[in-house]
Formats: C-alpha cells, sequence, structure tokens
C-alpha cells in the first residue's frame, strides 16, 4: 500500500514539473513560432533545394564545323528538357570566359574537321570540357550527355547490324529516382532532432544559470523524476515536429508512405528519447546556457554529418561507419527512409533500434546522475 | 566649459580607449570559458578531418548482386566487366530470390541479372540485360546505372570487334576535359565549402549566444550606464570573434592545402579578404539575432534556423544550386553564405575571376552594413522593448 502510495505521489511530483516545463516552452508567443513555424519552412525550402538531381544544365556550343552532323546532335541536346543552351561561342578563346563565369557547366567544342571526319572516317571526336567546382554535378552532366551521344550514334548506325546487348533498368521504392524522396524522410528525424536536442540542453542548463535549479534539488522530487519531468516535453515537441514535417512529405511532396504508422511513430519516439538524454546530460554538465549551447552544437555536426543525410554512410571509410554506431541520427534516417519508402516491418527494422535505446540507456542515467553530482 | 571641438577631440580619444578596455574585457571572457575554445579550434578540426577524410559522394566499392541464369561463358563474359571495378564490387548469387531478399535486407545496392535466354537472344541480336536498381538513395543509384551500363556496353563493342563482322563505325567519341577539379574528388569541393560552415558557427551562432547572455542577464543595461557607448560595446562583442574565425580559417586552409593536397589557384589576399568579409557579414547576423530575441533561448534557436541550416543546405556548398528550382534558387541568392561559397570555390579551383570577386564583394559589403546598422540599432541606450 506504501509503494502505491509512492508511486502516485511521484507521478503527480512528475505532472507537476511537466506541466510548468510545458508551460515555459510554451507561454512565450515567441518560442511557440520558433518551434512549429520554421520546421514546416525548412522542410519545404530544404524538399526543394537539396537535390542532387540534374535537370538543368546550361551549356554552351563552340561549333567550328558548321556541318550537319553537330547542327543534328546540338538539336538532340536542345531538345532534351535537361540541356538548355546559355551562349554560342564563336572562338576557342572564349571557352575559358563562359566556364570562369559559371554561365555554362560545360562546353562542347566541334572541330573544324568534326564532319569530315565523321562522314569518311565514320569517326570523329567532341571535345567536353566540364567545370568541375562541383564534380558530383559535372560527372552526373557527362553521362547524361555521353547517354545522348550514345542515342545519336546508334541511330547513325541503325542499318548495319550490331549486336547491341540492351540494359534494362528499374529502381525499386523510388521509380523515377528522385533524390527528393530520399532526402524529405531523412529530414523528418534530422530536422526534428536540432531543436529538440537544444531544447532539452538548455532546459537545465538555464535553471542553473537562474538559480532555480538548487531550488528543484531540495524538493522532494528525486532526480530520476527531475529526468523525466524533464524529457517528457522535449520528447513532445520532438513529436510534434516531426509530424509536421511528415505531413510535409505525405501532402506537399506527395511521396507515397507505404510503410505503418505504428513502427514509424515508434522509431521515432525512440529516436526523441535519444536525443533527449543527449540533451540532458549536456545540460547537466554545463554551467550556463552558454556551455550548452557550444557543447551541443560541437556535438549536433559530427552527428549530422556521419548521419548518412548528406552523404552515403557505404562511402565512408571503415572506421568511421564504426563511429556511426554512436549516431542514434544514422540509425533514425535509416529507419525513416526503410519504413516509408520501402515499407519496411519490424522484422527488417528492429536492428535500427539498437543502437538508439543503447544510446538513451547511457545518457539518461548519466544526466539522473549528474543532476545531484554536479553542483557549480 | 569645454569648448565643441576640444569636447569632440576628447570623446573620440576615449573611444579608442573606452574600446581597447572593452575588448580586453571580452577577450578575458572569451579564453575563461574553455568551450569557446571548442568551437574555435575543436570544432574546425573535426570537420576538416571528416570532410576530408570521411564524407565523400564519391562511390566506392559499391556492393552489387550478379544474378547469371544463362549457364553459357558468353553469359559470365557480359558481366565480367564489373569485376575489375573500383565502384563496384559485385557478389554472384545464383537465384533471383537470394538476390531480392539481400536487397530487401538493403545489403546490396542493385541486381544485375543475365536472364536464361541470354545467349540465344544475342545470337538473334537483341540480348537483354536486366538492372534492379534500390532506389532509396537516388543519386547513388543513377551513379550505378551509369557504371553498369557502360560497361555493358563496352563489351558490346569490344564483342563486335572480336567476332570479327564489319566494324561499326565508332560513331562520336566524346572526349571530356574537366576542369578545375584533376582529381575528380569531392573532398575537393567540400573542403573549401567548410569554410563557410565554420564561419558562419563562429560569426552567427556563437556571437549570437553571447550577445543574447548580456541582454538577458541584464548586463548590458549595466554597461549602458557608463560612458561607453552601444557602438563600442558592439564593436568589442566582434573583434575576440573576428579573431575566433581567423582562427578557424588558418586551419582551414593550411589543413586543405596540406593535408588533403587541394590546390589554392586564385591569390591567397583574395581568399582571405573575401573570408574576413563574411565574417564581418556572419558577425552582423548573430548580433541582430540577439538583439532581436534578447533571450538565449529564442536566440540560440534562430540562430540554428537563420545560420547554420540554410549554409548546409542552401548555400551550394553541397547541393547544386543549378538544380533547384528558381524560387529556392532566389531564396539561395539572399543568403550571404551562398556567395561566399561561390567566392571560396573560385579561389581554391578555378583561380581569380575579377568580375566575380567585385560582384560578389559588394553583395556581400552591402550585407554587412545593413546587417550591422540594424544590429546597432537595436541596441542603441534604450530600455523599452
Amino acid at each position: 500500500m506504501d509503494a502505491l502510495n509512492d508511486f502516485t505521489a511521484a507521478l503527480r511530483r512528475i505532472a507537476f514539473l511537466f506541466r510548468k516545463e510545458v508551460l515555459a516552452i510554451f507561454k512565450d508567443p515567441a518560442n511557440r513560432v520558433i518551434l512549429i513555424v520554421p520546421v514546416i519552412v525548412q522542410s519545404m525550402v530544404f524538399g526543394y533545394g537539396a537535390t542532387y538531381d540534374l535537370n538543368h544544365v546550361s551549356y554552351a556550343v563552340l561549333d567550328q564545323s558548321g556541318g550537319e552532323a553537330s547542327r543534328e546532335l546540338i538539336a538532340r541536346l536542345d531538345g532534351s528538357g535537361i540541356f538548355v543552351r546559355a551562349a554560342t561561342l564563336r572562338n576557342p578563346g572564349d571557352i575559358a570566359r563562359v566556364i570562369d563565369d559559371g554561365q555554362a557547366l560545360l562546353v562542347l567544342h566541334f572541330a573544324a574537321d568534326f564532319d569530315a571526319r565523321l562522314t569518311c572516317s565514320g569517326g570523329a571526336p567532341l571535345q567536353l570540357v566540364l567545370d568541375g567546382r562541383n564534380s558530383t554535378t559535372a560527372n552526373m552532366a557527362a553521362g547524361h550527355l555521353g547517354t545522348l551521344v550514345a542515342q545519336f550514334n546508334a541511330t547513325r548506325t541503325a542499318s548495319s547490324s550490331v549486336s547491341a546487348v540492351g540494359v534494362e533498368t528499374r529502381a525499386w521504392f523510388n521509380p523515377n529516382l528522385e533524390s527528393r524522396w530520399n532526402i524529405v524522410p531523412a529530414l523528418i528525424a534530422s530536422l526534428s532532432m536540432l531543436q529538440t536536442l537544444l531544447l532539452a540542453a538548455l532546459s537545465v542548463a538555464r535553471e542553473r544559470e537562474q538559480g532555480t535549479f538548487d531550488q528543484l534539488l531540495v524538493t522532494p522530487m528525486r532526480p530520476i523524476e527531475i529526468l523525466i519531468g524533464k524529457a517528457l516535453p522535449s520528447i513532445a515537441v520532438g513529436l510534434i515536429q516531426a509530424s509536421l514535417i511528415f505531413a510535409v512529405a505525405l501532402w506537399w511532396f506527395q511521396i507515397p508512405f507505404s510503410g505503418s504508422a505504428l513502427l514509424l511513430y515508434a522509431g521515432l519516439a525512440t529516436f526523441a528519447t535519444a536525443c533527449v538524454g543527449i540533451g540532458l546530460s549536456i545540460s547537466a554538465l554545463s554551467l550556463n546556457m552558454q556551455q550548452a549551447m557550444v557543447y551541443a552544437f560541437v556535438l549536433i555536426m559530427p552527428l549530422m554529418l556521419l548521419s548518412g543525410l548528406v552523404t552515403p554512410v557505404s562511402n565512408m571509410p571503415w572506421s568511421l561507419q564504426m563511429l556511426t554506431y554512436a549516431d542514434p541520427l544514422r540509425f533514425a534516417i535509416e529507419l525513416v527512409r526503410r519504413v516509408y519508402l520501402e515499407g519496411a516491418g519490424w522484422s527488417d527494422v528492429y536492428t535500427d533500434f539498437w543502437p538508439m535505446v543503447a544510446v538513451a540507456l547511457v545518457t539518461l542515467p548519466v544526466a539522473a546522475w549528474l543532476f545531484r553530482n554536479r553542483l557549480a | 566649459m569645454i569648448k565643441p571641438d576640444r569636447q569632440a577631440h576628447a570623446a573620440s580619444g576615449g573611444f579608442w580607449r573606452r574600446l581597447r578596455a572593452l575588448t580586453i574585457k571580452e577577450f578575458h571572457q572569451l579564453l575563461r570559458d574553455r568551450s569557446n575554445l571548442a568551437i574555435g579550434i575543436l570544432l574546425p578540426v573535426m570537420l576538416i578531418l571528416l570532410f576530408g577524410y570521411g564524407l565523400s559522394l564519391d562511390i566506392r566499392n559499391a556492393p552489387v548482386a550478379v544474378v547469371i541464369e544463362d549457364g553459357s561463358p558468353t553469359a559470365r563474359d557480359v558481366v565480367a566487366g564489373l569485376n575489375g571495378s573500383d565502384y563496384i564490387r559485385p557478389s554472384y548469387v545464383t537465384t533471383m530470390a537470394e538476390a531480392e531478399q539481400l536487397m530487401r535486407a538493403r545489403r546490396v545496392d542493385a541486381i544485375v541479372r543475365v536472364p536464361g535466354d541470354f545467349s540465344r537472344r544475342l545470337a538473334r541480336g537483341d540480348a537483354r540485360v536486366q538492372l534492379l536498381l534500390h532506389g532509396s538513395d537516388a543519386t547513388m543509384a543513377s551513379s550505378l546505372r551509369g557504371y553498369v551500363t557502360g560497361s555493358i556496353n563496352n563489351w558490346s563493342a569490344h564483342q563486335a570487334d572480336r567476332s570479327g563482322r564489319i566494324a561499326p563505325a565508332p560513331g562520336v567519341q566524346v572526349i571530356d576535359r574537366l576542369w578545375f577539379n584533376a582529381a575528380n574528388s569531392s573532398t575537393w569541393y567540400l573542403v573549401p565549402g567548410l569554410i563557410v560552415l565554420i564561419m558562419t558557427l563562429v560569426g552567427g551562432f556563437l556571437t549570437s549566444m553571447v550577445v543574447a547572455r548580456e541582454w538577458e542577464r541584464g548586463t548590458l543595461e549595466a554597461l549602458f550606464v557608463t560612458p561607453v557607448r552601444s557602438l563600442e560595446i558592439l564593436l568589442a562583442k566582434i573583434i575576440p570573434y573576428f579573431g575566433v574565425g581567423m582562427l578557424g580559417l588558418l586551419l582551414c586552409i593550411v589543413s586543405a592545402r596540406f593535408l588533403f593536397q587541394v590546390p589554392l589557384n586564385g591569390s591567397l589576399w583574395v581568399l582571405l579578404a573575401s573570408s574576413m568579409l563574411y565574417l564581418i557579414v556572419a558577425l552582423g547576423l548573430g548580433l541582430l539575432i540577439s538583439s532581436l530575441a534578447r533571450n538565449q533561448f529564442l536566440a540560440s534557436q534562430i540562430a540554428v534556423i537563420a545560420t547554420f541550416m540554410p549554409a548546409l543546405m542552401l548555400s551550394g556548398f553541397l547541393f547544386d544550386l543549378n538544380n533547384v528550382p528558381i524560387g529556392i534558387q532566389r531564396v539561395a541568392s539572399i543568403l550571404p553564405a551562398t556567395h561566399f561559397v561561390e567566392l571560396s570555390k573560385m579561389s581554391f579551383l578555378a583561380g581569380d575571376n575579377f568580375s566575380l570577386i567585385v560582384r560578389k564583394w559588394s553583395i556581400l559589403g552591402l550585407q554587412a552594413v545593413v546587417l550591422l546598422a540594424a544590429a546597432w540599432l537595436r541596441t542603441r541606450k534604450s530600455l523599452d522593448r
């Protein structure tokens, strides 16, 4: 009976602290705005902006041959919908200028004997100059151009019976290979992490700086109760933000959701708990808000960069791949992408839960311990 | 009574004296809290190592399952070209079911399937190889499609040669040259972009926190009752963080040059001048945010949203702005980071381009003036909000 009374009393205390924390976060109208509006705007802007897809290549052409073949090839480029002619050059000296200015990403140079060589010997070189400042884009543009030229060659030699092997391509889970389908689901986890972690990191540090944390420590509340009361509001904010981005992905970008919403939310809740654990540990460790912010940031950067949000984890060297196991965001992104795009079930993604659970199980007790044992 | 000109003289002499005293105080404050040095030194070093060694958009050893359902030697030969590649690591499996299972578990990124009737159809001249891609990483999938298709096209060209049939006309051969990035490596453009990230963090983020703290604690109001003017307070705040930012910049340049062998094709002075200009813009933004928010929580949230995230996602540092819709390009062109990314890439990879420098410097200069003026107006000695 005593134990039960104890338990209900603890729950009541947690509820009080929870209510106070929620009020502290949401009472200020500026806070309400800053926690709700930016995630929506960011997910839309980054959904459009963060793309590796090539759908606009500005090119310049220097045609010294003036023949039929070069004209036909240029017409194919102009008709492709991807290549947009930015300039037509007269002499080779201009190539450097249009590339340096960033006016054109690539320059096609047809030499004077291009047509003649193509008709006589059947083969002619086509010079291609690419701006390598972003080598990923440049390589993709070269790839597109290569395909167009191969099609051009194929129609020229269609009469001769060459046994060509065709490649039939089909992409699973993302039929048009749009990188937006890859980025936007990842934003559900990463954007919500950003503000949730900062929120948790500041929660205890603010009370320490203002001196109210000492008062909290002399109340009958146990560290574990303080921990739960502090963690729950931040987790709730994280889930609300994740839902907003989820809604943008679903209804604004119309990316079809093929998995179970329950599984998605179980993953997101685990992830938010891990993030809040990290945030509260930082918070308990810092003596003031500025320190908490700085430490949070020094952590957020590698968490974001190692997560596979912007560069694939499989491209990293082995040692860094091992390091990503400590990054809950990596597994949250993996889980969200797999549940969202592939419709993966429990049995497919349970391995993504363990690292996040482990981070939560380490950071939350550490934070609770630090509450009492680190007094400024 | 002091004559007006002497008063002016005394005031200007006092300006430097007060500025010096305040700056020294700020320096002490900066050095006393070790967490600030974490942003000044630890973060740049960590980012440099991550970007230099860890993060890459160049595909290496992508796992691909190969299923050969046709027992003939030709069928094995057509995919043999995948073996020697740096990009692809093929693993041979016997059945399609097995391959699909690997793909569902994301153990492979693609499946190459040579169907059972391959050699029969090859004789007829319409052979097919099937390529299934895991589309959840669209960029990687597109690159893989390029490599696999290229390798198989190569094979058929060789095959036509060997079979002694009338050699097909080679047609147009593209000979490409990649300017500014001879190594064709993403490190070359990621490392110059890093400078932007670090300057943004120091200038925008750290500064906004520091000044917001003074607002929150009321120490700024305490300063208002002293003879110092708001301009002096602002300058004294900027100078130490300017120093921290420059330290980060030097670390970046040295490591880019000597650790990762990224060439510096432009002049060092142009790069330094552009960076200083951008740092001033970032500091102005940080000051403005803090004077608008006046508390650390709000300032930190605004700073992340207005400085760090756009610099990472929208500045053209990772994602090429040529590919984004025109509306987003407009948004990006408002961001100071976008212009600095272009300057930094120009300095490292392309070499100085006078018209670009003039254009970008004037944009950044204008932004610096506007932001600092706005911050100064907001920080004038007033207690009302």
